[in-house]
């Protein structure tokens, strides 16, 4: 999700000196300010230490598989609701299985699902907060409507029926927080739209006769980047949060996958007896992952958003 | 409209209560007798011109009213969200006011980011995370929120601070969020400048001037934290099995119990509604420009 330099249209650099004020706070798209973005990404302590979690996160779900030491899936009855020790660092769960191997390779369906729905939300809901913001008008208030319709009950209950009425699968998931999260997006870039388009270089462009699309793609989009990629990260916390939530719940991703929200809601009802195991690393892996996106979210919405 | 979107659950109603192994034959009597067998517009008209009359049917699954079944999990889920808005709104403002009093300071940054992250964390994990701390680690709680028949208000009390607590962790990062954001712009606007100019003490600018300007917007934004409320209400009442209307959802959704599912998304979408209608106008009722401007 990198700015675009190269279609960075000259238009936009000129604005972006002309009247910083009406620019405002997301400042111009021009090479350099992407430059100076990323350099004050990396003095940012919170993006740093968002980027080691989520890194070693990332790392986990790539490798896991090739570096525990054993086999997430394997059951063995024998050995069930062992403590941690030497053998299991994190004891085993009601199966036999091995909790830490399970926690390890678990970060894989969770990163996957949630930076594929939220790519899929970013990328529905820029569109359509590019076309509801620059044409207003009846289009704008059709789609709005359907919009809102979509927002009329909270997104945990829509996924919740979406993925009973589909079948709980990790497609379903990711399509069902796609399309809820869409909206939410795109409203926030409809509103920078909005400002955007009574700006020159979005006449000037149109006195050129260029077409929509490439005035809505081509202009106006490489200047909207700056809030789209704020909401993305943000989205993407919330995207984990949901998946989370749903996988809890039975509706997320289906069984025996090593998903942290179903282990979760797999051996919750073993906590009362004591063991604390199969469950607790499971959450914490979850905390610890949407802490450190959210810290990245934090770090960028801090370097964009001057 | 979205009541449509239960009926496109899968799978034969009738088939679900009796089980992969009872005959065809049994199962469409059971269809006939339960009207599922008739096409998804007439059965709809029916459910819309029985819910008028305030007859919601009765639930496929345990023939119990429906109208009864929602009414007690309303009340239940009333009492655990009413005793997280007490807990997190005047903790949630009391935050953001410290946070934006001392702008860029340390205790800003952990108010800040730590109310975000706990307001990012999965309801279910912040369960866990508690039970095993104050149920199971100290004995202070019991682990489920389901209080015993006539418990009284203290048993009750008891028995519903974890699962409050959870919901309180994951409303109050955006509650102290709009409360921060609204006392940093009244302290930066004119009028706080001019107080401060005229040599008022430092606390009656602070409380005449700045949370007056600043709390106002921040109440109405919390009713627009109904519907992460209810999202929450489900995945909490299900982890402390507390039978409220966000358990009956959930129940109702995995034994496609469609007359109950219905009635509670239904309610669900109503208080949401109201909810943030209710926003809306507090928002203007709150603040005079708003409010001064309509009326012009």
């Amino acid at each position: 999700m990198s700015v675009p330099g190269q279609s960075a249209p000259a238009g936009a650099t000129e604005i972006g000196t002309a009247s910083p004020a009406a620019v405002g706070a997301r400042g111009d798209d021009s090479r350099v300010a992407t430059k100076e973005r990323l350099a004050l990404l990396k003095r940012s302590r919170t993006f740093i230490a968002g980027a080691i979690i989520v890194g070693f996160w990332v790392l986990c779900a790539i490798f896991g598989e090739l570096v525990v030491p054993k086999d997430p899936l394997a059951s063995d009855p024998i050995n069930d609701l062992l403590s941690p020790g030497a053998d299991n660092w994190f004891g085993t769960d009601k199966l036999g299985r091995d909790v830490f191997s399970r926690v390890i390779v678990g970060a894989r369906d969770i990163l996957i699902v949630a930076p594929l729905a939220t790519i899929l939300a970013t990328v529905l809901g820029t569109a359509l907060g590019l076309v509801t913001g620059y044409f207003r008008g009846a289009v704008d208030d059709v789609l709005s409507r359907i919009i809102e319709a979509f927002l009329a009950l909270p997104v945990i209950i829509m996924g919740l029926l979406v993925a009973v009425a589909l079948g709980p699968s990790k497609t379903t998931l990711i399509l069902t927080i796609g399309v809820l999260f869409a909206p939410i997006i795109s409203r926030t870039v409809r509103a920078a739209v909005l400002t955007e388009r009574e700006l020159e270089y979005v006449s000037a462009a149109r006195l050129r006769n260029e077409r929509t699309p490439y005035i809505l793609f081509g202009e106006i989009l490489p200047n909207v980047m700056g809030p789209i990629i704020v909401e993305f990260t943000v989205r993407l916390g919330y995207a984990i949060f949901t998946a989370a939530g749903l996988s809890f719940l039975g509706f997320g991703i289906p069984a025996p996958a090593p998903d942290w929200g179903l282990q979760v809601s797999e051996q919750y009802g073993l906590i009362s007896g004591g063991f604390w195991w199969p469950v607790l690393f499971p959450s914490l892996a979850i905390a610890t992952l949407v802490i450190g996106v959210n810290l990245i979210a934090d770090g960028v919405a801090s370097a964009f958003e001057r | 409209m979205i009541f449509l979107a239960a009926q496109v659950l899968p799978g034969d109603v009738a088939r679900r209560i009796l089980g992969p192994f009872a005959d065809q034959a049994s199962v469409d009597a059971l269809s006939k007798e339960l009207g599922t067998d008739r096409s998804l517009p007439a059965q709809y008209w029916d459910w819309v011109s029985s819910f008028v009359t305030g007859d919601l049917g009765q639930s496929a699954v345990n023939k119990r009213p429906v109208s009864e079944i929602i009414v007690d999990a309303t009340v239940a889920s009333g009492k655990l969200a009413l005793l997280a808005f007490i807990i997190v709104v005047p903790l949630a403002i009391v935050g953001g006011v410290i946070a934006a009093m001392n702008e860029g300071s340390f205790r800003d940054r952990l108010i800040s980011v730590g109310g975000l992250s706990a307001t990012a964390i999965p309801e279910f994990v912040w369960a866990v995370i508690f039970i095993l701390i104050f149920a199971l680690g100290l004995g202070l709680f019991p682990t489920t929120a389901q209080f015993p028949d006539g418990a009284s208000i203290f048993t009750q009390l008891e028995y519903l601070l974890l699962p409050a607590l959870c919901l309180v962790c994951v409303l109050f990062g955006y509650i102290a969020r709009m409360a921060r954001a609204g006392t940093i712009e009244s302290l930066e606007a004119d009028y706080t400048r001019t107080a401060i100019l005229k040599g008022l003490p430092q606390r009656t600018v602070i409380r005449r001037h700045v949370l007056r300007n600043s709390l106002l917007p921040t109440i109405a934004v919390v009713a627009t934290q109904a519907g992460y409320l209810i999202g929450g209400l489900v995945i909490i009442e299900a982890i402390f099995n507390y039978q409220g209307i966000g358990l009956a959802m959930f129940r109702a959704a995995t034994q496609k119990d469609l007359p109950v599912l219905q009635s509670a998304v239904l309610l669900i979408g109503i208080v949401y509604l109201v909810a943030t209608l209710i926003a809306d106008i507090l928002y203007s009722v709150l603040n005079p420009r708003v409010r001064l401007g309509a009326a012009e």
